[in-house]
């Protein structure tokens, strides 16, 4: 749906240029709800801004439904920009037009007749929840509000594909909660592929099915979430699944038993083996002592994902016997190096 | 002296009369300033880097012009403008003749005005346009020119009073008006009544401009 060819993008300024994008290869699939995460800077912006043209690539392709849109004549790039809507962290409504009259807005602009609008922005009014504020002005509305009418402006054309350019960072918990429940919905109903940045990794465990992470104008690490929350392999991957997934060994414990070294597995359960009585079978069939440390289960795409982290005591010989019967389960564990 | 009026020298009917040229020209050259300031403004917003229109050619030639026409005191306008005034209008001397001065006078100052106002339309709402695929012309005036309605109006409040200033020394070329009536018999012949009262009017008329200007602003801003 979207895909992302050896994409650079090279930003000149009157001092010096500034590569913002360096080689991107991605690869949208129709009705994913693909998330970039990534820390400030790294070009995340720049990237969304590629596929609706907001931006040019310096070098690379950009195909959006398989078509290039910079090889597209002016009028045929508008009429394909109607197909993609997009929805902004400060929401962008004209201020000074009501609720209704920003829906209406893109359909105006393609020329539909007025009774056809008038129903149009009814249904999608209906739809995010806010026909009661069709005569209410933008700076009469709450942030979330405001962004559901954004959400509506940018359904308004039927489109296919919708960018969100860090839609809920400027909300707070509940409410971003709620416009992410909305993106899920139309995601859902509607069959339209979303692509969203955001710095928030919870809002990609939130509502994601691929991720890709981006470091300083490069994609360091994508594919499915579950692979990536479960395995993250960079350590910019690691500290995002981090700030979500509390998974460290307290330090406290690490610094209590400094003479002799404890045993420490760290176990990550992905879906139905999470449910398995693991610990109990250990117990029963080998002789070691399990202390668990910390523990917490969490659902990622529908899937529990869980945690574990447990001291193990006992005969060295036992205790690598337990390990390798872990790993035989197709669970994933590892043991957890303390550094003096 | 018959028919004058709390012991000025001119008659109520002049006064009235100077009134009407005023409006007049105010009006005339009003409207042929912002029929080519509004659309000089606008070029100068989309022209410049990374807008909607972006072309340095236009921007780079448009602005130094607007700044020099905008630095030369109207006075020296006046005079300096005569030939062509007399080749547009057919002579230099009369209320029709000052519009033309008058237009040069307010047109580079409206566009420098309408700049800035439409400067201040936040540039995101510039992005959502052209994320929506509007053409550059449904972008200024289905999205700039609404949400830089207010700020224009008040743009336009202070073009007018600032040739409501120029047409009293536009009397310098017989071109009428209550500011002329006050430099002519206030000034030149001493005749503190009529001063007083070309200046109050010219005061009243200035207050009101400014008090509608800013109430319709408001009204657009907040509804
Ligand atoms: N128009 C521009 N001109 C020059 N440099 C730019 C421009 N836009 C972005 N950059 C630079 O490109 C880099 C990436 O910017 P971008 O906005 O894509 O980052 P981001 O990942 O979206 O960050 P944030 O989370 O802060 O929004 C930054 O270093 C920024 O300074
Ligand atoms: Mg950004």
């Amino acid at each position: 749906m979207i895909e992302f060819q050896d994409v650079k993008k090279v930003y000149e300024t009157k001092k010096q240029a500034f590569e913002a994008l360096k080689g991107i290869n991605l690869t949208v699939e129709k009705g994913d709800i693909f998330g970039v995460v990534g820390y400030s800077g790294a070009g995340k912006s720049t990237l969304i801004r590629l596929v609706n043209l907001l931006e040019q690539p310096s070098e690379g392709t950009v195909l959006v439904g398989g078509k290039d849109l910079t090889s597209l004549k002016p009028k045929e790039l508008r009429a394909e920009k109607k197909k993609i809507g997009m929805i902004f962290q400060h929401f962008n409504l004209l201020n000074s037009k009501t609720v209704f009259d920003n829906v209406a807005m893109p359909l105006v602009l393609s020329g539909t007749p007025s009774n056809e609008i008038k129903q149009r922005v009814e249904e999608l009014l209906e739809f995010v929840g806010l026909s009661n504020k069709a005569k209410n002005y933008p700076d009469q509305l709450s942030g979330g509000q405001k962004q559901r009418i954004g959400i509506a402006r940018a359904l308004a054309t039927n489109p296919s594909i919708l960018l969100c350019d860090e839609a809920t960072s400027a909300l707070d918990p509940q409410t971003t909660n709620a416009v992410l429940q909305l993106l899920k919905k139309i995601n859902k109903e509607y069959n339209i592929t979303i692509l969203l940045i955001t710095h928030e990794m919870s809002v990609i465990k939130e509502i994601c099915n691929k991720v890709a992470v981006m470091e300083a104008g490069k994609v360091v690490e994508q594919g499915s979430v579950l692979d990536v929350f479960s395995k993250p392999q960079t350590d910019t991957a690691k500290n995002f699944v981090r700030t979500v997934i509390h998974d460290e060994v307290p330090e406290s414990f690490l610094k209590n038993n400094e003479k002799d070294a404890p045993v420490i597995w760290k176990i990550n359960f992905v879906g139905s083996t999470s449910g398995k009585p693991l610990l109990s079978t250990i117990a029963k069939k080998y002789e070691v002592h399990l202390n668990v440390l910390s523990a917490n289960i969490s659902e990622i795409q529908e899937t529990p994902f869980g945690n574990l982290i447990i001291e193990v005591t006992g005969d060295k010989r036992e205790i690598d016997e337990t390990f390798q019967y872990i790993k035989d389960q197709g669970i994933l564990v590892q043991e957890v190096v303390i550094n003096d | 002296m018959t028919n004058t009026l709390w012991g000025m020298q001119i008659t109520a009917e002049q006064l009235l009369t100077a009134f009407g040229d005023t409006l007049y020209m105010v009006a005339l050259s009003l409207l042929f300033s912002g029929l080519i300031g509004l659309p000089l403004g606008i070029l100068l917003v989309i022209t410049r880097k990374d807008h909607i229109f972006e072309n340095k050619w236009i921007f780079n030639s448009l602005n130094p012009v607007i700044n020099i026409l905008r630095s030369v005191p109207f006075i020296i306008l006046l005079v300096a403008l005569i030939p062509f005034t007399r080749f547009v209008v057919g002579t230099a001397i009369g209320t029709n003749a000052a519009i033309v001065p008058l237009v040069f006078y307010a047109a580079p100052y409206i566009a420098r005005l309408v700049e800035n106002s439409l400067l201040e339309v936040d540039k995101g709402i510039i992005e959502a346009a052209q994320a929506m695929g509007a053409t550059t012309w449904q972008i200024i005036y289905r999205f700039l020119i609404p949400e830089g309605l207010s700020s224009l109006i008040l743009t336009f409040t202070t073009a007018t009073i600032g040739l409501v200033g120029a047409t009293a020394m536009a009397g310098a070329v017989g071109a009428g008006g209550v500011g002329d009536l006050a430099l002519s018999y206030g000034y030149q012949r001493f005749d503190t009544m009529t001063m007083i009262v070309t200046v109050a009017a010219l005061v009243i008329i200035v207050q009101l401009l400014q008090s509608t200007g800013n109430i319709v602003s408001k009204k657009i801003r907040r509804r």
